[in-house]
């Protein structure tokens, strides 16, 4: 028994470090490339160690690489980025947090119906919207800001993170209601004093999901941004697209690597609370 | 819960309330999504070339679509990704959280390395990708230095093969975050049934064939319809891989929707190039929402 | 974020000064190397009118990221100032009525005796002008690193059947014969090269431009079509997707001996530090010397709101056409000045040789719009040829029959 039991716990862990590998990879090609000299790209392989550490191509994607007659690297992108996801997620975390209080605790006649109409929301292939997007936020005044971009992530996250809330609180009981009603509570005070505080390992899942769609988003962030607001998604793609003759893969993946970095950084410190926030519920049913 | 009765104690500003504060979302997606739908089909059925334009053109862009080997390379190109992708992702997410199960050490940064690839846009991986499985640079070079000068893998550049490169990438993105859910799954089932069937004398594995993968069911589902609109929505991936090609053999609806109406000046083809996906889309998930909301209203 | 506003804010006020500072949005995607020094010079001429220059350049896919942020920006009502758009495309815009004239600059110019007549066709929707040319490309070129032929002992091949003796003795000696970038839009160019080498201009004509369903599926077009396809045997494994100047960086590097491209790949070399006639040479594709394929680019002015803006479009065309910007900005992109009677001394004998043929094959009808660059179809039909061409490039199992039937249905697309 103790033996076919340690053979079991090699067979797990050898599966789960091969795992482990496949998913590392691209991260550790792209790291690694970044540190490297040109030289060295050119003459080594792939999975081979940089000789010699240089961080001259991260300071080059960050501040000077660059895209045409702009030689500013990635730095202005990336604020515009910052400026444009913590509006969108607050918002957009905030309208889900309220749509799904009511769809699960104060349903009306057709309720559900609305809460189908938005939800089907995310199956849209987004690029249909983008020419009466274009159309709208234009009427709207807000088009090529940031500001409009805020508002296209807004609508389009709307739908997650309303079905992200509403699925957490329906697994709160109704009785915690119902006793707040007959001690006079009303709607704003139960929400803000029973539910919002019990919201906290969804609350964590809904930013962190937002923050990566948000801050991934190229194709709205090509569409709608203007000059002094595009997105880092876009600085690196015109980036890693303007080549002069020789491609600068260090710098290329150095920036791909700076854009990916708040992310990631949310990922591995908050990563946790994401799959316990997904525990305690957001994926049900 | 039956508000009808409660609701004779709520006062007026109670009772609209929660409408008013939901109509704002509602409007919303009433003229973002549900309007802008329509206009879309609207242009469908229009000769739209660059710019949207209402001249009436019938179902001319529908014929020309059903006409297209290109539209048909990238319907078949889905169906092929659509399984893989949506197979794998989830035979791998399942087999890792069942690992992960096991009372593994350093759980927590196995956890994150497997989900870190979600928190990554494909701009910013695809650069990677590319070059791993490009023959002369990446994996295959790689293994011809190491020795193993026969190791051939060209998918990137085979036209035959361009579209599983697509779902290597895939599957890779997103196999963790469903190792996340059936995780978040696994850790809801009750120890005491595992314990039970345990000393029952059943073995593992098939405690979880049996017992543990059934339960997750709910899980499964929800999983299924996740994978099931990336897969149906997958744009950055093509683009930053294989841009659609070599010519056009990993197009996929997504990027022939993209191409038609915003670089080749068939806007109307690319309208109903949409509209064919919408109603895809709507095909698959309003059974599943039917089914989920009916499912709700009985508890 | 405050300080780059204020920055911003100070540069506009010192302009304020000029007398018609105005700022100008201009949306292009010219970011590669050659390519992005011809765009500093545009800046710096607009800057010293006084204008405000807005650099909209957007990377990737030959200006097809380009497209759609225009299409966008032009409906929701905030359209450049001008943008980067070329042949028949012209016509497109100006049908959908979004285009502003430029003909009073025009007029005064007398832009009619400036430029030959195929050019300025282009460049007027019903009548007036709409754009600017900046250039005129030449794309039907061989560029060649002529000390890797040395190596083979190869010769610069004029023709076809010389080609295949040179590309036979490159890949002999070990030398990758051809720096082949396999996108879709390149393969066009090669494949347009070719067709000229097999059938001439006239073939040409009637199949890429009149769109002569008997010429698409001639015998000439099945022989263009299988020559075209011999090639592939002397491109190496990694060309899917690469881009047209990591191609011509091999050839600048000694890592392949020849490509086919378009005198937008001189910028790269000349940005290499190459020289030519020397480090590489410029040689007609074979068989075409005595045609020329002309990609021209130029500039599309979109009506705006405000009188100011309108003023820097008329300045910016001004700037466009003068010999002084032409000179230096074709100097840099490799291309010829689109402005006849330009004196080409500067030009190196790549350019020389371009602008010579351009006259002349202009005077004997040889002269054709490149449909790989644009200049021949609508963006339709252009499209549709392009998947047959590229997908007939990458499928060993199409036989050239199969592709001219392709091509044949292809063109009927609208």
């Amino acid at each position: 028994m103790i033996e076919q039991n340690r053979f079991w716990r090699i067979v797990v862990y050898g599966s789960l470090l091969i795992a482990a590998v496949y998913y590392l990879l691209p991260l550790y090609v792209m790291f690694t490339t970044s540190l490297k000299g040109m030289e060295e790209i050119r003459n080594g392989n792939l999975l081979s160690l940089p000789l010699d550490i240089s961080l001259a191509a991260w300071q080059k994607a960050w501040s000077s690489a660059c895209t045409g007659v702009d030689c500013s690297g990635l730095q202005p992108y990336f604020w515009n980025s910052v400026l444009m996801v913590v509006p969108a997620v607050a918002i957009s975390t905030a309208l889900g947090a309220i749509n799904g209080y009511v769809l699960s605790k104060w349903q009306f006649r057709g309720s559900e119906i609305v809460f189908g109409m938005i939800l089907f929301g995310v199956f849209i292939p987004f690029q249909v919207l983008l020419l009466p997007m274009a159309q709208t936020l234009g009427l709207f005044g807000m088009a090529s800001s940031i500001p409009g971009l805020v508002f296209v992530h807004v609508v389009c996250g709307l739908a997650s993170t309303t079905l992200f809330f509403r699925n957490y609180y329906v697994g709160i009981p109704d009785e915690l209601i119902k006793a707040a009603r007959l001690d006079g509570a009303g709607f704003w005070r139960i929400f803000l004093r029973i539910i919002l505080p019990m919201s906290t390992p969804i609350l964590t899942v809904t930013v962190i999901w937002q923050f990566t769609q948000i801050w991934n988003d190229f194709l709205f962030g090509v569409v709608f941004s203007g000059l002094d607001s595009r997105p880092i998604t876009v600085g690196l793609n015109n980036l890693a697209n303007t080549t002069t003759s020789v491609k600068e893969y260090n710098v290329d993946m150095a920036a791909a690597l700076i854009a990916a970095l708040p992310t990631i950084i949310v990922y591995v410190l908050a990563g946790k609370y994401f799959v316990r926030g997904l525990t305690a519920g957001a994926v049900k049913g | 819960m039956s508000h009808t009765t409660q609701s004779a104690h709520y006062g007026f500003a109670e009772r609209w309330l929660p409408r008013l504060v939901l109509a704002p979302s509602f409007l919303l997606s009433l003229v973002f999504i549900y309007g802008f739908i329509a206009w879309n089909g609207y242009l469908s059925f229009t000769r739209s070339r660059i710019l949207p334009n209402y001249e009436s053109a019938g179902l001319s862009q529908y014929e020309a679509l059903f006409a297209s080997e290109r539209w048909w390379t990238a319907v078949q190109n889905l169906g092929i990704f659509g399984v893989l992708f949506i197979g794998g992702a989830m035979a791998v997410g399942i087999f890792l959280a069942v690992m992960l199960d096991q009372k593994i050490r350093a759980e927590g940064v196995l956890r994150t390395i497997y989900l870190y690839p979600l928190a990554l846009s494909f701009i910013v991986t695809g650069t990677a990708w590319k070059w791993m499985l490009n023959p002369g640079l990446g994996l295959e070079k790689l293994l011809h230095d190491w020795g193993f000068a026969s190791f051939t893998f060209d998918w990137l550049v085979n036209p035959d093969y361009s579209i599983y490169t697509v779902v290597i990438a895939a599957m890779w993105q997103s196999s963790g975050f469903v190792m996340a859910l059936f995780l978040a799954g696994l850790r809801g089932i009750d120890d005491s049934i595992i314990k039970a069937a345990q000393i029952d004398g059943a073995s593992l594995p098939r405690i979880y064939w049996r017992i543990v993968l059934p339960a997750l069911r709910p899980v499964f589902f929800s999983t299924l319809m996740i994978l099931a609109h990336i897969a149906i929505k997958s744009f950055d991936l093509v683009m930053a891989l294989t841009g659609g090609g070599p010519g056009f053999s990993s197009d996929l609806p997504a990027t022939f929707m993209y191409q038609m109406a915003f670089t080749r000046g068939q806007m109307g083809l690319g309208a109903a190039s949409a509209m064919m996906m919408l109603a895809t889309v709507a095909a698959l998930v309003v059974p599943y929402l039917y089914s989920e909301l009916r499912s709700k209203r009985r508890d | 974020m405050a300080k780059q506003k204020i920055a911003v804010l100070a540069a506009g006020m010192m302009l304020a000064f000029g007398a018609s500072a105005a700022e100008v949005e201009v949306l292009h995607w010219w970011t590669s190397g050659g390519e992005a020094k011809a765009a500093v010079e545009l800046k710096k001429t607009m800057e010293g009118k006084g204008h405000k220059w807005k650099d909209f350049a957007v990377a990737g896919g030959g200006g097809e990221n380009a497209m759609t942020v225009l299409k966008s920006r032009v409906v929701s009502g905030q359209p450049p100032a001008a943008a980067q758009i070329k042949g028949p495309a012209i016509q497109e815009w100006g049908d959908e009525g979004v285009l502003a004239t430029i003909d009073p600059v025009a007029k005064k110019e007398g832009w009619d005796k400036l430029l030959p007549p195929v050019v300025s066709g282009v460049m007027k929707y019903k009548g007036q002008y709409v754009a600017a040319p900046v250039n005129v490309h030449r794309v039907n070129w061989l560029w060649v690193n002529p000390e890797l032929l040395k190596k083979a002992n190869a010769k610069v091949p004029a023709t076809l059947d010389e080609l295949f003796v040179t590309l036979e003795a490159l890949k002999k000696a070990g030398i990758q014969p051809l720096a082949y970038g396999g996108q879709p839009w390149q393969d066009a160019t090669v494949f347009e090269s070719i067709a000229l080498g097999v059938g001439g201009a006239d073939f040409y004509q009637k199949a890429f431009v009149k769109l002569d369903q008997g010429a698409l599926k001639s015998p000439t077009m099945l022989k263009s079509l299988e020559t075209y396809k011999k090639l592939k045997p002397y491109t190496d494994k990694n060309s899917a997707g690469r881009d047209w100047n990591q191609a011509t960086s091999m050839v600048i590097n000694g890592k392949a001996a020849m490509q086919f491209m378009g005198d937008w790949a001189k910028g790269e070399f000349l940005a290499a530090g190459k020289v030519p006639g020397k480090d590489f040479l410029c040689v007609a594709a074979p068989g075409t010397d005595k045609a020329f394929t002309f990609n021209i680019d130029s500039f599309v002015f979109f009506k705006q709101g405000s009188k100011e803006v309108e003023k820097g479009q008329y300045n910016l065309a001004t700037a466009l056409m003068s010999p002084a910007f032409q000179e230096t900005f074709n100097l840099n992109k490799g291309s010829i000045p689109a402005r006849t009677g330009m004196d080409m001394a500067k030009f190196d004998e790549c350019g020389k040789k371009s602008s010579a043929d351009f006259a002349a094959t202009a005077k004997s009808g040889s002269l054709v719009p490149s449909w790989a660059h644009g200049m021949a179809m609508r963006s339709a039909t252009q499209g549709a040829i392009y998947d047959v061409v590229s997908q007939y490039w990458n499928d060993d199992k199409m036989s050239a029959q199969q592709a001219a039937d392709k091509l044949a249905t292809a063109a009927k697309v609208q």
